[in-house]
């Protein structure tokens, strides 16, 4: 019975890998380790349009919006952050990371946007 | 199950899901901060001055024209124009009441309260405004300069006290002479300061307010501190600056973020 179980366990695992590794969600993985690797080169321009593209590629790709709307906040285009952001939570809500992410976003955006005229 | 047939199954499952698992990357990142005010038609700067109240022992207008002018220098791309400071709060006296427009309402003169020599309070200095509405009076000064942007405002420096609890940490040392930290809740009567600091930012060539925009910050020390009413005022002041410049210069907030793969 265990035996059983454990197999049902493995084949499951399996298929589920096999499933995310499948065509475009593997191309756009590939863009998005791209970005990542030229984003730490300091090559923000190059990552977001390697983010861009994998968001496109798998629209259903949470981490290709996470990235993209770190990209968007580096180059000063928040309102587009934003909206990457809230994509990016819509798709995976409970990571942990994104919302970390969106919270040190929003803070600098509510001092950027921040008038105490009188 | 056999435990040498479950150990390399357990394994492979392992690996698969750390496979399948996101990656997560840790990266700085430089946000800019556009400024709040475009400044590229000026190519010079003039902080006027400042209609200032509140502690006696400190000249606020004077201070605040001197640290405003020696940040621009160093951290704006505008030319700091080195001129008198303008006794603002004399030139007010001397000045019509105007409304918005410029339009002076010395014509009513019953409806004009006069205006508070000793400046204590936001109230006392509430009725200076009308002063950043001359339009006439800010172009005139602009054209004298070349037609700067033009630094000016109101500042408040005031002594302040505040009494509750204040929570502090003591050093316990136990029987073995080891050393640990607790926190403890004692009442304290603590003085200090509030600085309230209105900067308004004049188009020298039109007399027009462009951007005003009001900061408040307060320091209150422990009874046996006994700090200068000086050494406070720049305490504050430094906390406020990064905001002012932040009007006139892009800025860089440094971080980190999370890129997920």
């Amino acid at each position: 019975m265990r035996k059983t179980i454990a197999f049902a366990v493995l084949v499951l695992a399996l298929g589920a890998r096999l499933a995310l590794a499948g065509g475009p969600h593997r191309d756009a993985q590939a863009q998005v380790q791209f970005g990542i690797d030229v984003a730490n080169k300091g090559l923000w321009k190059e990552a977001l349009y390697r983010w861009e593209k994998a968001a496109e590629i798998d629209p259903k790709y949470a981490a290709a919006y996470n990235n993209l709307a770190v990209a968007y906040e580096h180059e000063g285009m928040f309102e587009k952050a934003r909206k990457a952001y809230d994509k990016a939570l819509e798709l995976d809500p409970k990571n942990v990371s994104i919302r970390q992410n969106y919270d040190f976003f929003k803070e600098i955006n509510d001092r950027a946007s921040r008038r105490t005229t009188r | 199950m056999t435990a040498r047939a479950a150990a390399p199954l357990a394994s492979v499952v392992a690996a698969l899901a750390l496979a399948t698992c996101t990656s997560v990357f840790e990266i700085p990142l430089e946000t800019p901060i556009q400024p709040k005010l475009d400044t590229s038609p000026f190519q010079r700067v003039l902080v006027a001055g400042f209609i200032a109240g509140g502690a006696e022992d400190v000249d606020a207008n004077l201070e605040t024209v001197r640290l405003l002018r020696s940040q621009l220098r160093t951290k704006s791309s505008m030319k700091v124009i080195e001129a008198d400071v303008v006794p603002l709060t004399e030139i007010a006296a001397q000045q019509p009441r105007a409304d918005a427009d410029g339009t002076a309402s010395a014509a009513q003169p019953n409806a004009v309260l006069p205006l508070p020599t000793l400046i204590k309070d936001e109230k006392d200095l509430d009725a200076y405004d009308f002063v950043f509405a001359n339009t006439n009076y800010w172009k005139k000064l602009g054209e004298e300069f070349q037609n700067p942007l033009i630094v000016t405002g109101t500042v408040l420096f005031t002594p302040h006290a505040s009494a509750g609890f204040v929570q502090r940490e003591r050093e316990v040392i136990d029987q073995y002479g080891r050393r640990s930290v607790d926190p403890v809740r004692t009442y304290m009567e603590r003085k200090g300061y509030i600085l309230r600091p209105k900067f308004v930012f004049i188009d020298g060539r039109t007399g027009a307010t462009l951007y005003s925009e009001v900061f408040r910050e307060e320091v209150l020390y422990n009874p046996n501190q006994d700090t200068p009413a000086l050494s406070s005022y720049f305490e504050l002041m430094d906390r406020l600056i990064p905001g002012f410049l932040g009007t006139l210069s892009s800025q860089k907030i440094r971080g980190t973020r999370v890129l997920l793969k």
